[in-house]
């Protein structure tokens, strides 16, 4: 087994990486979430809250502490960028079931998060209706500056879309050693986010779900490290 | 009970008498315990007859019962055969009927295995044969059935083969755990355990019998030894090399071998291994010998075949992994070769036992060293076959995953109060040990997952009911309990479908299955790629839901070589061995000349350590300093012990950069001038190596490491806590399939104490990190660490820093991976601004 040691950190370090999709500016940020800086508005994808809980009503008993990890990651990310709006882009919740019999402690997370601001959750494949039992307004979809938002990538024009949905991850391999992470994926036109859930994996950029979606010659992902975020493109990537 | 005087009936006398046999003393003597009643441990090397005196008990009884009249009840399973292996229990069922069928009993006998269709299982249920060959797993499997207690209540004898083997893993736990429920459905049953020479037989004599009167013991038989076998080193012209695994250089000499044998077996350590040798001797088959490859990752199909042409003396040679280690004869073989060192002098009698299967002759064995440490590890392990060291690993404690899936698998069987299960699970060996407080938080662990945060009431998979016993929730339960049983959790695999490439470029659907890959491996590879499997050269086409695709490719010499590494530790004693032999010139004498020239370079230019010494050499290479240490402990215990040392050497601001592990010695490299330091006392080295290094350092690097999530997943699996991934029937598409390591940082941070946390822990201390084995070797080395500094590499040195840069990711080196990727793009895009 072969160990390197933590690189010496380089003198400048990325936690976030502005960019622009169709015009509109945004950051990635290494926590997993995107902000428009212009709307002041903070988008995440795929919480998947209540995950643990889902598994453990079909028998297998996962921890019940992921809920309350994946809030407490997007409030650091809410402390930070002090957003008026929250958009969560579908999959909030990991079953129908998750907002309703949700914990108190956790929907005590969420109302003290929500307070002051406008917060939507738009819908999933995963919580299809809205959510009833919670603050926030539920919608299909929603336009935001000029950008689409929406749970699944559309097939049709995406000039300005960003969905959720795929969890997509990068695969970089390099002397034989490959590590997989979570990212954003862009071709500027469109943008897929990383998946936010404490217990959410990923599924590689060069996976047949992913087909046909992007312009690969134009295709980066934004990976998110530790503390900072790394550009690669599409070329760099196996999988 | 069978009458006073039943010994041997007539008609196996005559049996015995038609083929010019005789039974044998140990044959009788095992007989004989059984008829007085007695469960029996019986100890013989291989070819003493040790299957045939296993069932001599249940054949006679069988024979001797009384003729079914009608109207009369049908009679139930009789005797249990539960072998580690599938092939096993065919084989032996082959063996079996033909006595049977010559003497003219009226015995049933049928075999039970994962392969085993589901109509026959069901048959199997209601209208059991008298004797049923079969797997740990499947006996745990029946036991879990509601009508468990009807099925085995007549049970008179289970006979466990190659218990040696079966008693060292987690699926011994479960087999134990089995055992103790048969016990009860049978209270009269009696055990009959066929072992290999072990270390310690007390040990297996305690399995084999309830523990919950004190210390009980099966009465044992001992055979002793067998003819000596005949076992050589290779001798060779050729240059034998520094490291690697492949054995490449020898493979002329191999060849000729075989020519001169009727029936050679090839083992190998590895998967990858036996690709490659498999491939090497076809490309200098001149003469077209009829060589086959047999090992786990190919096609069940496939390996029957080779085993079918095995029995017909068809074949010249077989390369084969661990699948033929065990207890498997067929046809005459006259020639064992060992590939590579065998890490453990038991397990080089069990695989030399293979040749010539007749006691009273002399196995012949020929060991060929991959590299020039293995040479000494042969030579240490042939020394020992000699003088019959046994170096078996001791048992362990019963693991707490095991037990939690057994206690679901009662309960789905029926309904149980607490008391009454705890006694009978503490009758079997591994658990005896186990206190009821401990059982408790398994059972709680089981019902809701047994967290502090109790949110999970309502979804409890077993609860306790009014009338104090503990039942399953609903029926999916054991539904999934079913889906989920075993102990061995195999890395996620996929099968490799061969395809044939259209004129147009796109890939054709059909093929034949070649086997199974591990995940791991394929996400290394590129579309084009070329790569071993089933012993030929293939090219990676894509991966299409659960299936590697590939193609056959004209190219001989694949791109992505394997890993191929052993996976075996060496033994504590063959590690010994070897270090005595360093420090011993004048045992060189007994060693090929190069490696002797290389050992006195060694001698020269550095030192050789002097009994319990531990030689540390010092030496700059390249602007990096380097320090080599040789421990002899195996490749776990000086991983572990490669990060403590960087940990504390970072600490000590030496600025370490990595480190490198082999089964003989450790490398780490700074960029600091480690000599210096250690020299001038700026680093005191028995401070570096002192074991309090396993208290804090090892926590704080234990809950970061990869090794311990690897751990976590397989505990989670068994457990029950979350689901075994079945080959095909994976979760496909856009579904993301649940991540071990995403729910282990949960928990980790949430409840470290968590009873699956502690179990993980428990479980890589002995397994994969080998803290054991490290704490006493720091202890033998305190005080006693030879520093040599030196300007230049030492020839001992060699093997091991050619091993640098060759093996696989670790977490640490993530972030770095992903920088240089990252790096890379700026860069270019730099140049392309300019």
């Amino acid at each position: 087994m072969n160990m390197t040691s933590p690189l010496t950190p380089s003198k400048t370090t990325f936690p976030s990486l502005s960019t622009e999709l169709s015009g509109v500016e945004i950051v990635c940020d290494y926590r997993g979430v995107l902000y428009l800086p212009n709307s002041t508005t903070l988008i995440v994808s795929d919480l998947h809250l209540e995950k643990g809980a889902a598994f453990a009503r079909r028998g297998m008993l996962h921890p019940p502490y992921d809920t309350t990890q994946t809030l407490d990651k997007l409030k650091q990310s809410l402390d930070h960028y002090a957003p008026q709006t929250v958009i969560s882009l579908g999959d909030s919740f990991h079953d129908q079931l998750g907002s309703e019999l949700l914990p108190d402690l956790a929907r005590q997370q969420i109302k003290q998060m929500q307070t002051g601001r406008n917060w939507v959750w738009i819908s999933g494949n995963h919580d299809p209706k809205p959510h009833t039992s919670i603050e926030g307004d539920c919608c299909e979809e929603i336009t935001c500056e000029t950008l689409q938002l929406r749970h699944e990538p559309s097939d049709d024009d995406a000039s300005g879309e960003i969905s959720g949905h795929l969890h997509p991850a990068a695969v970089i391999t390099r002397r034989g050693k490959s590590v997989r992470r979570a990212c954003f994926a862009t071709d500027g036109k469109r943008l897929i986010m990383p998946s936010f859930g404490a217990t959410t994996g990923g599924l590689s950029l060069k996976h047949k779900a992913f087909k046909g979606l992007f312009d690969t010659k134009k295709l980066f992902a934004h990976v998110l490290g530790k503390e900072q975020i790394y550009p690669i493109s599409w070329s760099k990537m196996r999988g | 009970m069978a009458s006073e005087h039943l010994q041997l009936p007539d008609i196996f006398t005559k049996w015995f008498d038609s083929h010019g046999w005789a039974p044998r003393p140990h044959q009788l003597a095992l007989l004989e315990k059984a008829q007085d009643g007695h469960s029996t441990l019986l100890i013989a090397p291989t070819g003493a007859g040790k299957t045939l005196a296993g069932f001599l008990p249940s054949l006679t009884d069988l024979a001797t019962r009384e003729k079914p009249k009608p109207g009369m009840v049908k009679p139930r399973l009789h005797t249990l055969y539960v072998s580690p292996l599938k092939a096993l229990a065919v084989d032996i069922e082959r063996n079996l009927t033909k006595p049977v069928s010559e003497m003219g009993l009226p015995i049933k006998i049928e075999t039970r295995t994962g392969d085993t269709p589901q109509h026959k299982r069901q048959r199997q249920k209601l209208d059991p044969p008298d004797i049923l060959l079969t797997t740990p797993e499947q006996i745990s499997l029946l036991l879990a059935n509601g009508q468990a207690e009807l099925f085995f209540k007549d049970l008179k004898y289970i006979i466990f083969d190659e218990l040696h083997s079966l008693v060292t893993s987690k699926r011994g736990h479960l087999l134990a755990l089995a055992l103790s429920r048969l016990r009860s459905h049978a209270p009269d049953l009696q055990t009959i355990g066929l072992s290999a020479t072990v270390a310690n037989p007390k040990e297996l004599q305690k399995w084999l019998v309830s523990q919950n009167n004190n210390n009980q013991l099966a009465e044992k038989i001992l055979v002793e030894g067998g003819a000596k076998p005949n076992i050589t080193i290779l001798e060779t012209k050729e240059r034998i090399p520094w490291s690697g695994h492949s054995a490449r250089y020898a493979m002329g000499d191999v060849y000729d071998q075989i020519k001169e044998h009727q029936t050679t077996l090839l083992f190998v350590n590895t998967r990858s291994q036996a690709e490659l040798l498999f491939q090497e001797l076809w490309t200098i088959n001149e003469e077209n010998l009829p060589i086959a490859l047999h090992h786990g990752s190919l096609d069940a199909s496939k390996r029957r075949k080779v085993e079918a042409a095995m029995a017909k003396n068809a074949l010249r040679a077989v390369v084969a992994t661990s699948t033929l280690d065990l207890g498997i004869d067929w046809g005459d073989v006259d020639l064992v070769i060992h590939i590579g060192a065998p890490k453990g002098a038991s397990r080089l009698a069990q695989r030399i036992g293979r040749s010539n299967h007749r006691m009273d002759e002399p196995s012949k064995a020929v060991l060929v060293p991959a590299n020039r440490f293995e040479v000494m590890e042969c030579k240490a392990a042939l020394d020992a076959n000699y003088i019959g060291a046994q170096d078996t690993p001791p048992l362990l404690e019963g693991a707490i995953d095991v037990l939690a899936q057994h206690i679901l698998g009662m309960a789905c069987a029926k309904p149980f109060f607490e008391h009454e299960l705890y006694k009978e699970v503490t009758s079997a060996a591994p658990y005896s040990h186990l206190t009821q407080e401990q059982f408790g938080r398994i059972i709680e662990f089981v019902a809701t997952g047994g967290y502090a945060l109790k949110s999970y009431e309502r979804y409890a998979r077993i609860r306790k009911t009014k009338d104090g016993t503990w039942r399953i929730s609903n029926p999916q339960i054991a539904q999934q309990y079913r889906l989920n049983i075993g102990t061995i959790i195999e890395a996620p695999i996929l099968n490799v479908r061969l395809t044939k490439k259209k004129a147009n470029g796109s890939i054709g659907r059909g093929g034949p299955k070649l086997g199974t890959i591990e995940e791991y491996f394929l996400e290394m590879l590129s579309p084009g790629d070329t790569f071993l499997f089933s012993g030929q050269v293939l090219r990676f086409e894509g991966i299409r839901e659960n299936e590697c695709l590939a193609s056959k490719t004209f190219d001989q010499s694949p791109k992505i070589p394997s890993y191929a590494g052993g996976k075996f530790p060496l033994s504590t004693y063959l590690a010994e061995q070897v270090r005595k032999m360093l420090i011993d010139r004048e045992k060189w004498a007994a060693l090929p000349d190069q490696v002797r020239e290389w050992l006195e370079l060694q001698r020269r230019v550095s030192r050789m350590p002097s009994h319990n010494e531990l030689l540390l050499e010092t030496f700059p290479r390249n602007k990096k300093h380097y320090m080599i240490i040789y421990p002899f402990e195996g490749r776990l215990a000086h991983q572990t012990l490669g990060m403590l040392l960087t940990r504390r050497l970072e600490r000590m601001h030496a600025r370490p950069l990595g480190f490198v592990a082999t089964d003989y010695a450790l490398a780490i490299w700074a960029l600091d001038d480690l000599g210096e330091r250690f020299k001038n006392g700026l680093i005191s080295l028995s401070e570096l190596f002192d074991e309090d290094m396993l208290g804090d350092d090892l926590e704080a690097w234990l809950d970061e490491s990869w090794l311990l999530k690897r751990t976590f997943r397989n505990c989670a699996v068994i457990s029950g806590l979350i689901e075994r991934r079945h080959p095909g029937k994976e979760k496909t598409g856009r579904q993301v399939t649940v991540s071990a390591d995403l729910i282990y940082d949960v928990l980790r941070s949430h409840e470290p104490d968590h009873i699956l946390m502690q179990a993980t822990r428990a479980d890589a201390a002995t397994g994969l990190l080998d803290i054991r084995r490290l704490s006493d070797m720091l202890l033998r080395i305190k005080g006693r660490i030879m520093h040599q500094k030196l300007d230049h590499i030492s020839p001992l040195a060699v093997p091991i820093m050619l091993e640098i840069g060759r093996e696989p990711v670790n977490g640490e080196a993530q972030e770095s991976i992903l920088l240089e990727a990252a790096e890379e793009f700026l860069s270019e895009a730099k140049s392309q601004l300019k």
